[in-house]
């Protein structure tokens, strides 16, 4: 049979690190064309409405930093995460519950309006969002519970929890009966960076301004060193050290914080008001932008950019050619395989080796040595 | 009587889709291997099964169907983590979102269709015997394999020479490469089995507990179904105590819905995830116990030196 083997590199390779999401990228795309034509779809054009139309005009463009900002903003908390090897995922209950901490001011103190207000949500938000990490974090330290399960289940809780907070306490008494809060009043709303040329706001600046202050983190600064050295060798950490509980916090509160941030960003921008769904799926598909960003917060700026993309191509496939917009997920489920698949590269070669394997030929030398 | 017997028979068909998925899992991670793709797998066979039998009104096909794609969903995980040595949690991340996307699309034109069921179990004269009669002899035929497998599991890790060696291959994959098992091997094959059951628990949802398809309808069951394992500190028949717990409570708080107790619905319905979270929390207080049945190469990546 046919089998792949592979063979270690003496030292990563620094051409396939940096060529592995293209590569990867590269693959996605094909095996998209291979989907589309299943589909019945003709990929050349399917591609041009799904990657080059959504991103052709201005407002487009101001749409796609609308998109990219929560995943943005997400991912670079989460890659601290993941360089440490911690691995939260619930990403997005931090995101919808900092949406709800942050809201508390413009639903609950609809009075409430000046320039304070807007900062003090932020705030919020990110608090809401840190707590709700926190949880995770201490049943870890606490009592060495795997935290990916527990920070996953408590997304379904925070789904839920948002989802009595607008059709029961916080709805909209003169909204007949919609599953929303009020509309935020004016100084509750996050404003827009260029009104004239379309809706992108602030949010954001905020994902560029966090995704360099943690490249500054953690490649300048000792906490970041902090964060690698326990990430690949905890044992080496601990001699250096390297409190691994303090890690565990810091790393699920900082990126608790930001996607809780996030959350309240969306909230106060995008959409205006709570309703019952604020995500579609942020905070799962800021995990692949975290991977397809090689972890680093400036890649993950470019990959934030590209999965914003694949929501808009999706979006606009749906409406051109009639294929669910679960085409998205599928993109990007896709890519984060190929970029998985991908980064074996950077350490190992690999070798394919055939169905007729080259036999030893011991036994004619054999004879010769006779 | 008849609603004792009619909550149990709900409790079994709740804890079913569980106790297959987490079966399956378990043997995962007995081969040191950690497969957090079970919800997206599920999810496939949730579609596959669906389709199937809606395509070709055989419920029966709808199962097999169900089996073969999540078994081929999960030899994409083999390929991934076995062969290309990729990080098995990504890995397995990526899996179920893949999962989720693609069932969401092959499913669109199933929504709002009829669905097939699969027949209940129907015995002359065994079946219609008073109490017991449902609950053993009239159950849906997963509802037999389920326990079936459980017991064969059973007795393959711990009573076979292949289960001890796929349970070294875990503890161990350097001694047991070392004494010329082939490691890979041993954990295609239980990559592929975890997927298979995997896709009949989705099957399950499906062909069985909700004859149609909605989007998500696992609504995490795979990864309750990972705590499971978890929880059962690896051992076949504590997944079986725990799958049922569970399906008590999913069961429970439904109940507790349709009687209008004056609590919100959605905190009842926030009840199995976080009855999750409680349970994790109480079995990994005991860290010396977890260390000791967690398979010592769990979640490690393997490749073989030549």
């Amino acid at each position: 049979m046919m089998r792949l083997e592979l063979v270690k590199r003496p030292q990563r390779s620094a051409l396939f690190s940096a060529l592995s999401p293209f590569i990867a990228f590269l693959l996605t795309i094909i095996a998209g064309a291979i989907m589309f034509a299943l589909l019945g779809v003709n990929p050349l054009s399917a591609f041009e409405i799904y990657f080059i139309e959504p991103i052709s005009q201005v407002w487009q463009l101001h749409e796609l930093a609308i998109k990219a900002a929560p995943l943005v903003l997400i991912a670079v908390g989460l890659s601290v995460c993941y360089r440490a090897n911690i691995w939260n995922i619930g990403a997005e209950g931090q995101f919808i519950l900092g949406g709800i901490v942050g809201s508390m001011i413009p639903v609950l103190f609809p009075q409430f309006e000046g320039p304070l207000v807007l900062p003090l949500m932020l705030l919020l938000g990110m608090v809401g969002g840190a707590a709700y990490a926190a949880i995770p974090a201490f049943l870890k330290t606490r009592f060495g519970t795997n935290e990916i399960l527990t920070s996953l289940m408590l997304v379904y809780v925070a789904q839920l929890f948002l989802d009595w907070l607008v059709r029961g306490p916080w709805r909209d008494p003169q909204g007949h009966g919609f599953p929303q809060t009020v509309q935020f009043n004016d100084s509750a709303i996050l404003p827009e960076l260029m009104p004239d040329s379309g809706r992108a706001n602030w949010g954001f600046v905020f994902a560029l301004v966090a995704a360099v202050l943690i490249w500054i983190l953690m490649s300048r600064m000792l906490k970041g060193f902090e964060v690698r050295v326990l990430g690949s060798s905890p044992r080496a950490g601990r001699f250096a050290g390297f409190g691994l509980n303090r890690m565990v916090f810091f790393a699920f509160l900082l990126s608790g914080a930001l996607a809780g941030l996030a959350g309240i960003s969306e909230v106060s921008g995008a959409i205006g008001q709570l309703q019952p769904v604020i995500s579609p799926g942020y905070g799962f598909t800021a995990i692949i932008v975290a991977f397809l960003g090689r972890l680093n917060p400036l890649g993950i700026v470019a990959a934030g950019l590209v999965l914003a993309l694949t929501y808009l191509g999706g979006e606009a496939v749906q409406s051109a050619l009639g294929i669910s917009d679960k085409v998205a997920r599928v993109f990007q489920g896709m890519l984060l395989f190929f970029v998985l698949g991908c980064d074996t590269l950077i350490h190992y070669r690999i070798r394919l080796i055939g169905f007729a394997a080259p036999k030893l030929e011991a036994t004619p030398k054999l004879e010769e040595a006779r | 009587m008849d609603i004792t017997v009619n909550i149990l028979l709900t409790i079994a068909t709740a804890a079913t889709p569980l106790l297959i998925a987490a079966i399956g899992e378990l043997v995962v991670e007995r081969s040191g291997v950690l497969n957090l793709g079970v919800e997206g797998m599920m999810i496939m066979g949730a579609v596959g099964g669906f389709g199937a039998g809606y395509l070709t009104g055989s419920p029966w096909i709808g199962l097999l169907a169900a089996i073969a794609l999540g078994a081929l969903f999960s030899l994409l995980f083999a390929v991934m983590t076995l062969s290309l040595a990729t990080n098995q949690v990504a890995t397995g991340l990526s899996l179920t979102l893949l999962g989720l996307g693609l069932s969401g699309m092959m499913g669109t034109s199933f929504v709002g269709q009829p669905g097939q069921r699969l027949p209940n179990l129907d015995i002359p004269g065994l079946t219609s015997l008073p109490v017991v009669g449902r609950l053993l002899f009239g159950q849906d035929p997963i509802f037999y394999i389920s326990i079936a497998l459980t017991a064969a599991v059973m007795w393959f890790l711990f009573k076979t020479r292949t289960g001890l060696t796929l349970r070294s291959i875990g503890d161990s994959h350097t001694s047991a490469h070392a004494l010329g098992i082939h490691v890979i091997r041993y954990r295609y094959l239980a990559v592929i089995f975890g997927g298979a059951c995997a896709g009949l628990a989705g099957g399950h949802l499906s062909l069985v507990y909700t004859p149609q398809w909605v989007e998500n309808m696992t609504a995490g069951r795979g990864w309750i179904a990972l705590a499971l394992v978890v929880f059962a500190s690896w051992r076949p028949w504590r997944v079986l105590a725990g799958a049922y717990i569970f399906g008590a409570v999913w069961i429970g708080q439904l109940h507790a819905q349709a009687f209008g107790i004056p609590v919100p619905s959605q905190l009842l319905s926030s009840l199995p995830y976080l009855a999750t979270v409680v349970v994790l929390v109480l079995i990994s207080r005991n860290k010396r116990l977890t260390m000791m049945n967690t398979p010592a190469s769990l979640g490690q990546p393997f490749v073989p030196d030549r």
